[in-house]
């Protein structure tokens, strides 16, 4: 059995919590087929205090082996680099150590999250007096809690499982590729993220992808139409695959009518602009989709605006369909 | 005397040391710590109101929505709009989704392994309890997993996802559900009603929110084939419906139109004031200050300072002491199971666990008439434009309580954000007059020590703690 050791830390749990809505089939059975266990889990295991310290203890003084390091959580290193804003409980030593001294005996060293990665919300207090940090990130540089040249003993930096919370297919299907045949170097991205689900855009199988050709855009909550134009929408350069492995069985983002704020890129915490607006120069925004140059992307969006049909663009501005698409009789 | 640590305090939400001072093999006196600081408050300061929606989900995992919610609330409040009625009903179904969810999950997930322990191998109940709740290998843990993520299937349909939805807005819901869509919905209903009456309860939720007193209870429970009649077989045998009295006086903001906002106290119900709400840091690792409101609360961090012991403050309700949670909702909208178990026992560890079936029961055919009460084609959302100078409060009911948002806004930016969430009330530490709080109380006279039943863990987990939220 694949064993994986899970900590929390500067973080809210939900990364756990919605790993437990995974599907079809109930975790713990989906996991242990795969042959992957949890060796302990802060939220889910039977041992408390001494006996979960004994388990701890074991791992990080290579007594009990294990194989994956899954932490959930920014490192935060304050006040002053004591780690004291997170000692662990009924221990008293700083997290920071812990994750140090297990990462030191693990495999290989998940972060599991946004905050994990690259620091996320907890980071973003100004002046970030937590002095929070992701394991091998600071947002989008190398470095972090564990520093830039971390390689765990199965020869890979850390594997950021990013996302604000993390989709649940995505931490399951990373643990089990791994059981399955290992990772390595290749099966991550620039910033560390698994490619089975950073190697798509949240854009791709977006449902409003009708309004997004024809630039048909909602100009207020609720709206049908894109939300990239005006309410901030990041889904055309935020890397995940929110809407191809929809999220609690038919969701995403876009489907819930809200904007991607693009939670699995390092910074997404600190935008720089409202995070349900779209910031513009002269009227177009300023983040244009990945991989299309700006001189295309203005030439298209205007003559996509000029064919737009009657129905696309008045279904665009309410929130419920008032023109449904036409039925053609044959021979007509 | 000696004291004893207990921690890490796995199977709540974020992290919780507990510090026993045991004497003869009892509790004399305990403290709560909350072992990690997360400074929400100041990311929120400086940010435009509306990314309040953004951002504070994002405390907390598992009331993540309830956060939400208070923030839309307060932002409504500021832009003085009133969200249209299917915006109201799509707004309660996500946040009841949460609510109800987050009990199952506390049931199954973090209450019940406890009683799978070996120190209750002698115990008639033992085999038959471990089998079913030993902790990701009991038989439950599939069949809860089950149900709980098809019943979140419920957000993937109201709000995109489940947990941080950016649905929730100050003017309504941004889903606007279709009519298709609608009928799923309440097929997703009719699924999870059937888990928890076929699996959970072991009768139909009509039936147990029937029941108004304890003997009727145990009467209900004696041979019934459930998961939640087995937890009182075990309870009764351990005396749980005596143990983990706290302050026996409750705070609740009301929920849904459907349980009245108020203070419970010596039998009977109150209306609540807002503004008797304040929060102390005496033993906070957070500057001193006299107890302020929330409105001009402050969180200004001192890491070193002396006869502090936890990076949570402690909120009273004018001057005193109180217990929130799904126990004080049901007791302060009247409801009578809740009101006999307080009124003969005080608050305890099995009135806590009944309170929240009784929340189930009632609560889940109150989902089923609020999709039926949606009109499709009507508007979910109404614009919310915000001044750029006010204050406002939001206060809505977590799954484990009351949740508070103060703000304030200068020149259109935050100024000010506090927060006080449920469990910050429960698991408070002694505030300037001395005064323990909430689960410091409960734990006093417990056994404790070396070869003690594990009691102490019941009492803890009974309040369902969050302890992410503690420290926003």
């Amino acid at each position: 059995m694949l064993k994986v050791l899970w900590l929390q830390s500067g973080g809210c749990g939900g990364c756990t919590q919605s790993m437990l809505c995974a599907e079809p089939r109930p975790l713990f059975d989906e996991l242990r087929d795969a042959g992957i266990e949890f060796l302990w889990h802060p939220a889910l295991a039977q041992e408390s205090g001494e006996e979960a310290l004994n388990i701890l203890s074991a791992c990080a003084d290579g007594r009990q082996a294990f194989d994956v390091l899954c932490v959930e959580g920014a490192m935060l290193r304050g006040p002053n680099g004591s780690g004291k804003f997170h000692l662990m409980a009924g221990d008293g030593r700083p997290l920071t150590d812990w994750v140090d001294r297990l990462a030191a005996q693990a495999r290989w060293v998940f972060a599991i999250g946004s905050c994990t990665a690259y620091g996320g919300l907890s980071a973003s207090t100004p002046g970030n007096p937590l002095e929070a940090c992701g394991l091998q990130y600071d947002g989008d540089t190398p470095g972090g809690l564990l520093g830039a040249d971390f390689r765990s003993a199965g020869g890979l930096p850390v594997v950021n499982i990013a996302g604000c919370p993390t989709h649940p297919g995505w931490i399951v299907d990373t643990l089990e590729k791994l059981a399955l045949e290992g990772l390595v170097a290749g099966d991550l991205d620039e910033v560390g993220r698994p490619l089975l689900y950073a190697d798509q855009l949240v854009h791709h199988g977006c449902a409003r992808n009708e309004y997004y050709e024809f630039k048909a855009s909602a100009e207020k909550h609720s709206d049908l139409g894109c939300l990239m134009e005006n309410l901030g929408c990041k889904g055309t350069q935020a890397h995940a695959d929110c809407n191809l492995r929809p999220w609690n069985g038919s969701g995403s983002c876009l489907k819930g009518g809200f904007a991607c704020i693009a939670c699995t890129e390092p910074g997404f915490e600190a935008p720089g602009h409202a995070f349900q607006e779209t910031p513009k120069l002269a009227g177009i925004p300023i983040g244009l989709p990945t991989d299309m140059p700006k001189a295309w992307f203005v030439a298209l969006a205007a003559l996509s605006k000029s064919a737009t049909p009657k129905r696309v663009r008045d279904n665009a501005v309410v929130d419920h369909t008032v023109i449904r698409p036409a039925v053609k009789k044959k021979g007509k | 005397m000696k004291r004893i640590q207990l921690g890490p305090f796995n199977r709540v939400e974020g992290d919780l040391e507990v510090s026993l001072d045991v004497e003869a093999g009892q509790v004399a006196a305990a403290r709560v710590n909350s072992p990690l600081f997360r400074g929400f408050e100041q990311v929120l300061v400086g940010r435009l109101p509306e990314d309040a929606l953004a951002i504070v989900p994002r405390i907390c995992g598992i009331c993540s929505v309830a956060q939400s919610a208070a923030a839309a609330a307060a932002l409504a409040d500021l832009a003085g709009v009133t969200p249209p009625p299917n915006g109201v009903l799509a707004r309660q179904l996500i946040q009841a989704t949460e609510n109800l969810a987050d009990h199952l999950t506390h049931f199954y997930l973090f209450f019940m392994p406890d009683f799978a322990r070996p120190a209750y191998a002698d115990r008639f109940w033992h085999a038959e309890l471990a089998g079913r709740f030993t902790a990701t290998r009991g038989t439950a843990a599939r069949e809860v997993l089950q149900a709980r993520a098809r019943f979140f299937n419920l957000t993937g349909f109201l709000a995109g996802r489940w947990p941080h939805t950016l649905a929730l807005q100050a003017g309504g819901s941004t889903k606007a559900l279709t009519g298709a869509e609608r009928i799923r919905v309440l097929a997703l209903l009719r699924e999870f009603r059937a888990f928890v009456e076929g699996t959970l309860l072991g009768d139909r939720l009509e039936a147990f929110a029937d029941i108004v007193s304890w003997p009727a209870l145990q009467e209900w429970a004696a041979g019934r084939q459930a998961d939640f009649p087995r937890f009182l077989m075990a309870a009764g045998d351990l005396g749980l419906e005596r143990t983990g009295r706290a302050t026996d006086r409750f705070i609740s903001y009301g929920a849904y139109g459907l349980f009245a906002a108020g203070l419970w106290q010596a039998g009977g119900s109150v209306a609540l004031d807002a503004g008797q709400v304040t929060e102390d840091t005496r033993h906070a690792w957070l500057a001193d200050a006299a107890p302020l409101p929330p409105a001009l609360g402050e969180t200004v961090v001192v890491a070193d300072k002396a006869d502090a012991y936890t990076w949570c403050k402690a909120p009273r309700y004018a001057g005193s002491v109180v217990e929130t949670g799904a126990l004080a909702r049901q007791l302060v909208a009247g409801q009578p199971l809740a009101g006999d178990l307080v009124g003969r026992f005080g608050a305890s560890v099995t009135a806590r666990v009944v309170a929240r079936m009784s929340e189930m029961a009632r609560v889940l055919p109150e989902m089923e008439n609020w999709v039926r009460a949606i009109v499709p084609g009507e508007p979910f959302c109404l614009p919310a434009p915000m001044p750029d100078v006010g204050q406002a409060v939001g206060l809505v009911e977590a799954a484990r309580g009351s949740l508070g948002h103060w703000l304030s806004i200068k020149r259109g930016r935050i100024e000010r954000y506090q927060i006080i969430a449920p469990t910050t009330w429960n698991f408070s530490p002694r505030d300037s007059e001395g005064q323990p709080g909430p689960l410091e109380q409960a734990l006093v006279g417990l056994p404790a020590g070396d070869d003690a039943l594990p009691t102490v863990q019941h009492v803890v987990r009974s309040f369902d703690p969050c302890m992410v939220c503690t420290v926003h």
